[in-house]
């Protein structure tokens, strides 16, 4: 199987040549939030003062556990990201660049793929432990209220990932 | 009367939390591990060689294997010629769980305002009186991407065995890559509406590739295994051989109008122990 090796943030270029099945090591940044997360900056773009600017970056969907034993972060593996649809065409509409989490994702999220070139990469559920060794820094961003749930930035170095669903809108789960 | 102290089944809880949030349980490792081995399909393949790195990296390095440390499931099974001493149970299994979650991520929230209780409690603890006079404790770290993916069916007798197989094996075809598969299910057959889900949830501490004393139930374990891993999900729904790792079934009478059915899935982290704690002390089994 061919591993492609890939920068964050993505040139949308490089995310055109991705098929569904690749298998991929992502580098660079992204910012990593989950459910509670996207609650409250979907409150924030309602008042038209986004708390982030997402154009051009990739959102992991992943609530990390605390770091321990001289970690940069703890465990960090993916969590499901159909919970996440609902804010996913928005986001892809404004810019996003590409989703990082585990699992299915809906019909109009893969639209929005596809609309807007975008892609979406299924990281191992589980392997949470493996997944703590490639992140080289955490930025704390906002909400530090929320605890595992808030906005963080990440660093990552070599970070496995499957593309599961490409710019094309075609899909490595069997239907 | 023999007596327990609270204290006692406390300290075995926090032993345990410390253990199974880094180390898969033995059984489900192994499975995991064989599930690899034979795997053609390559995506999957590659997903269940990171899966087994993963098992391995967490044991030797102590850290958590998943970052869903879970809700904690207990199921305290306490001899009724025991006196519990020390304090009350429910304040001793709490007050476990949120030294043992001290480096673990906290998961658990009010489900109305959504407010973290920031210690992971409370446990869910099921208490049950049994012969005897020790205390038998079986718990459980419980990750809610694959709890998501449960369901509980109130069939009528119309509907029949037949019905309810179909309707297991369409809960985990419909769960596909959400619970991180390969999963293990456990289902609960008759009861009540909630007796039915408790035992869907006890089933799931069954030792994969033990067999059901029960042989009726027994040839549906292995019918349902068949059939849900003809369904071709594989290895994080990459498509592959093994979707189930063990399905498992407890059953109980239930009622002339009802055929309950409680399908719980567990992913492929099982993070699962058993203790007991006798006149002698803690006892690890």
């Amino acid at each position: 199987m061919n591993e492609i090796r890939l920068n964050m943030p993505f040139d949308k270029k490089e995310l055109k040549k991705l098929n569904a099945g690749d298998n991929v090591l992502l580098s660079g940044t992204m910012f990593v939030f989950r459910d509670a997360g996207h609650k409250r900056l979907f409150a924030s773009i309602e008042t038209g003062k986004p708390d982030i600017d997402f154009a051009g970056e990739t959102v992991y969907f992943m609530g990390p556990c605390p770091a321990q034993n001289g970690q940069i972060m703890g465990s960090c593996g993916p969590t499901t990201s159909c919970r996440m649809d609902k804010y996913t065409p928005y986001m892809f509409d404004h810019g996003l660049c590409a989703q990082v989490g585990k699992g299915k994702r809906s019909e109009e999220c893969v639209e929005a793929f596809k609309r807007n070139g975008g892609v979406y990469f299924a990281a191992i559920g589980g392997a949470g432990a493996l997944y703590s060794k490639c992140v080289t820094a955490v930025e704390e961003i906002c909400y530090p209220d929320l605890g595992t749930e808030a906005i963080r930035r990440i660093t990552v170095k070599d970070f496995p990932v499957v593309v599961a669903i490409d710019s094309n809108g075609k899909s490595v789960y069997n239907e | 009367m023999t007596n327990i102290d609270v204290n006692l089944i406390a300290e075995g809880i926090k032993k345990a939390i410390d253990r199974i949030s880094c180390e898969v349980e033995p059984s489900c490792a192994k499975a995991v591990f064989a599930a690899r081995d034979c795997e053609k399909n390559p995506t999957s393949r590659f997903a269940l060689d990171v899966m087994c790195k993963n098992i391995e990296y967490a044991r030797n390095a102590h850290l958590p294997v998943c970052q869903d440390t879970g809700m904690v499931v207990v199921f305290l099974s306490i001899g009724q010629d025991v006196r519990l001493t020390g304090g009350f149970l429910d304040d001793a299994v709490n007050g476990a769980v949120r030294e043992a979650f001290a480096p673990l991520r906290k998961s658990v929230l009010d489900p109305v305002s959504r407010v973290n209780t920031k210690d992971n409690t409370p446990a869910v603890i099921h208490t049950s009186i049994v012969k005897g006079d020790e205390v038998r404790a079986e718990i459980m770290l419980k990750g809610f991407g694959s709890e998501n993916m449960s369901a509980i069916y109130m069939l009528n007798p119309a509907q029949g065995l037949e019905t309810a197989k179909d309707l297991i094996v369409n809960t985990v075809a419909n769960a596909a890559s959400n619970p991180c598969p390969p999963v293990i299910i456990g289902v609960g057959l008759g009861g009540t509406f909630e007796k039915c889900a408790e035992m869907s949830k006890h089933a799931l501490f069954r030792e994969i590739g033990s067999k059901n004393p029960d042989p009726s139930l027994d040839a549906l374990e292995i019918e349902l295994k068949y059939r849900i891993n003809a369904l071709g999900i594989g290895a994080q729904g990459f498509g592959g051989a093994t979707t189930a790792l063990g399905v498992f079934i407890e059953s109980y009478p239930t009622h002339i109008s009802s055929l309950p059915v409680a399908v719980n899935v567990l992913c492929h982290c099982s993070r699962a122990a058993k203790f007991t704690v006798d006149a002698g002390g803690l006892r690890d089994e």
